[in-house]
């Protein structure tokens, strides 16, 4: 049914795909399952579900990769509008880590509600230790974030061995990052379910972490698109988008360092005058 | 995958690729499609929660129990009229079913920014109702109210599978309807014809864009709620569990920081619609387009500010609730203007009124005396003594179920034609519209009495002092039954027998770019962009 006619408009008619079937077949396959592996059922469904939703961004990522190099669907406008679509993206990430700074602070300061707890850390709490691993790993992310933009700049400068090498140094100094933060877990004296300190504590810097990860996944697949030579000094939106959503992790880091490290193992410690 | 792929390595020269049966559905990247199969899900789930809500009129209407023995079952039924009305109704049909349609049309784009991302929003819609559905046939269901308010929805009052199922099931709504979101800011931000400024954009558009916005902030809260929820459930945080050190009102924090401003998602697009219907019956343009333009940007802005006015009883403090009865207050300024805007549109304009002129006037009426009992219910005085009480229920009916709804019906009737290229007919439908006006205004004022009284909320059975006006009620129930019934008539009528419709069927006063396109709308449209010299 194709017709081949001449394009009159800057927009990008996107084919027919099978991806966004796949990709709900396998969340709901995951959902499902969840919520059976939750009730002492088999884990089966669930991670047959997460690998459909898995290889469905993989074909629906590699569809727009092709896409961005055919040279005429990516066209200056349909650039505009991917940015765009990253930036609202990340505002939402933005938001969803609203609900648990939230959390953090209804249950850590008497300014947001009357039922904070009255010293926190709460009595019998060892909170983790400040200027140990949570500052390293401030250290590293930051370093990060100056790496990935060194990256950014050899791209635009089209010195594509400085941007490989830079999103490598990212790359690791993320997965060192990761792995400083699973030691951190293992070495905390609180349990996950041990009261509304650890609650807050691991689901904030938790899903953090797990955005660290998904960050890092991205670079990679940036550092091994700009090592095939997809990127150019104009064009590089997959690059551009990373870069964005590294600094968007390393953001909330720092609230986190600041807020649920800092402040709350020491300035919040003192006990609140009722 | 060899289709997708060879399909691909020319997408940018291929661009009316048309697949057939039901690939073309299954695989839809076309916006008007799309629509049509949000359209056709939003019906389908509105007949579901239509349903319930006429079992739970007809066990209401005498005092006693009719036919719902079990108080549970009674909750459950609370529970899923009110997530499938809001989820899988209101918000599939005024922003997926008319904002894909006519939204790219209204602009001049061919199609929305990112078609795939458009389908998945569809789909993981489909995959929330059917999760939500068996959530409802699970164990004992979910009797928790469309609120979710733990401790009863901890796993301690309702320690089966079917809460959980409502929880992934609104995660899954959720992400659809913040990818939805983005797809439409980009669309509006960067689709846009030649000529066609953010000043010069219908409203429905206008309506469309800060409907996204608030989707975009408001839903990421509710997903990080329900899951602290899912932890607090299943894996032993706690959150919301008072032994524990945490609290219950921080859910309703949290909840309703994102639920008023979901009640803006649903009446926004209605706003749109109406705007749009008024102008075009009335042969003027809209009275105070600006002004029309900022209060919806007013109101999106404030109701961000305001959701601790559904928590007035749960001991905030005086400075507190008095902050936000203020802040609620004012939202009733620029909810003014656009009545009066509407109501100045009108005066002096030669008015004719067609079906969608009718559910356009009749949605003025319902949403003034809804937003009339608004402003009494954000006074925390008069609210705590009527919280949970039918006066609320009355409240949220008159700006929801019959303000959005009938911009649902409204919409339909006025662009049916163009979706479908065959009119309604005429006579037929307005006896639907006074059928439905009669029936709902039955159901729902009464209640602002009931309310009054002191009579509370979600109970399968009532003291016998209020019977008569519960009667009433469910007498109205009985005839909006009977308007359903005959509107799916008119849906079958219309799309065998309705007669064929011309571009423009409204005249001069229908001035918007889906006019200008032949109806049925073509496959396609705007393929070539037009150029915009004025408002349109």
């Amino acid at each position: 049914m194709s017709v081949e006619t001449e394009k009159k408009h800057p927009f990008h008619m996107v084919d027919p795909s099978p991806w966004p079937f796949t990709g709900t077949f396998g969340a709901f396959l995951a959902a499902l399952g969840g919520i059976l592996y939750m009730h002492g059922g088999t884990p089966v469904v669930f991670a047959v579900g997460l690998l459909v939703v898995l290889g469905t961004m993989a074909g629906w990522w590699r569809d727009v990769i092709r896409e961005s190099r055919t040279g005429t669907a990516h066209t200056d406008r349909v650039q505009q509008g991917l940015r765009w679509g990253m930036i609202l993206f990340i505002i939402s990430e933005v938001m969803f880590f609203a609900a648990f700074f939230w959390a953090f602070f209804h249950a850590a300061s008497p300014l947001f509600s009357v039922t904070a707890q009255k010293t926190w850390p709460p009595e019998g709490i060892e909170a983790v230790r400040t200027w140990g691993l949570p500052f390293l790993n401030t250290l590293i992310l930051l370093t990060s974030g100056a790496t990935v933009t060194g990256a950014h700049h050899a791209m635009i400068e089209g010195r594509r061995d400085r941007l490989v090498r830079g999103l490598a140094m990212t790359v690791i100094l993320g997965v060192i990052f990761l792995a400083v933060q699973i030691h951190e877990f293992a070495e905390a004296t609180f349990g996950f379910k041990e009261g509304i300190f650890p609650s807050t504590f691991y689901m904030a810097t938790g899903f953090h972490g797990f955005h660290v990860f998904v960050g890092a996944v991205f670079l990679l697949v940036c550092w091994v698109r700009a090592a095939k030579g997809h990127f150019t000094p104009e064009k590089h939106i997959g690059l551009l988008a990373a870069a964005w959503y590294w600094h968007f992790v390393d953001v909330v880091w720092l609230f986190l360092f600041t807020w649920v490290y800092w402040w709350g193992s020491t300035l919040g410690a003192a006990p609140v005058a009722q | 995958m060899s289709d997708a792929s060879t399909a691909v390595a020319d997408a940018g020269l291929h661009i009316h690729a048309h697949p057939t049966g039901w690939r073309r559905w299954l695989y839809s990247t076309n916006h008007k499609d799309i629509g049509t199969m949000y359209m056709v899900a939003s019906f389908a789930a509105g007949l579901i929660g239509g349903v319930l809500s006429w079992i739970m009129r007809l066990e209401l209407a005498a005092p006693g129990i009719q036919y719902i023995s079990d108080p549970q079952a009674y909750n459950v039924m609370v529970t899923a009229h009110g997530l499938i009305m809001v989820f899988f109704v209101v918000m599939p049909a005024l922003i997926g079913g008319f904002g894909n349609w006519f939204v790219p049309m209204m602009i001049g784009a061919p199609d929305m920014a990112f078609p795939r991302m458009n389908n998945i929003s569809f789909w993981l819609l489909a995959a929330a109702v059917v999760l939500m559905l068996m959530g409802v046939v699970t164990g004992v269901g979910p009797g928790v109210g469309w609120t979710v308010y733990p401790p009863l929805s901890s796993a301690t009052y309702h320690p089966g599978m079917s809460v959980d199922f409502g929880i992934l099931s609104l995660h899954l709504a959720g992400a659809s309807s913040i990818l939805g979101a983005i797809n439409f800011i980009v669309t509006i931000f960067n689709m846009r014809a030649p000529g066609m400024t953010l000043h010069r954009m219908p409203l429905f558009v206008w309506s469309m864009l800060l409907t996204a916005f608030l989707l975009l902030l408001a839903l990421p809260v509710l997903a990080g709620a329900l899951t602290m929820l899912l932890t607090d459930r299943n894996f032993g945080t706690t959150f919301f569990v008072v032994a524990g050190g945490g609290d219950p009102v921080l859910w309703q924090h949290l909840f309703w920081f994102f639920g008023h401003p979901e009640v803006y998602i649903m009446i926004l697009p209605a706003f749109g619609i109406v705007s749009q219907i008024i102008s075009t019956f009335s042969r003027k343009p809209i009275f105070g387009y600006l002004g029309m333009a900022y209060a919806m940007v007013a109101i999106g802005v404030i109701g961000f500010v305001v959701w601790a006015h559904h928590m007035f009883t749960v001991g905030l403090n005086v400075d507190t609730r008095a902050y936000f009865v203020i802040a609620t207050m004012i939202i009733a300024v620029p909810t003014g203007i656009k009545v009066f805007s509407w109501l100045a549109t009108m005066w002096g304009g030669s008015l004719t009124f067609p079906t969608p002129m009718l559910w356009a006037t009749g949605f003025i009426f319902v949403f003034v005396v809804g937003g009339v009992t608004g402003v009494v219910l954000a006074n925390a005085g008069i609210d705590v003594q009527v919280h949970d009480t039918y006066f609320v229920v009355a409240h949220f009916h008159y700006v929801l179920s019959l303000g959005a709804l009938f911009m649902i019906f409204g919409g339909f009737y006025y662009w049916i034609g163009k979706m479908s290229g065959r009119q309604y007919p005429e006579t037929l439908s307005k006896v639907q519209f006074w059928l439905s006006f009669i029936g709902v205004n039955l159901v729902f004022f009464p209640m602002h009495f009931l309310g009054l009284q002191g009579m509370p909320r979600r109970y399968v059975d009532y003291p016998d002092a209020f019977a008569g006006w519960n009667m009433v009620s469910s007498v109205g129930a009985l005839i909006s039954m009977a308007s359903t019934v005959l509107f799916l008539y008119i849906v079958y009528y219309t799309l065998r027998h309705g007669e064929r419709c011309p571009a423009n069927p409204w005249g001069e006063g229908a001035t918007t770019l889906e006019w200008k396109v032949a109806s049925p709308a073509p496959f396609h449209t705007f393929e070539t962009p037009p150029v915009i010299t004025g408002r349109t």
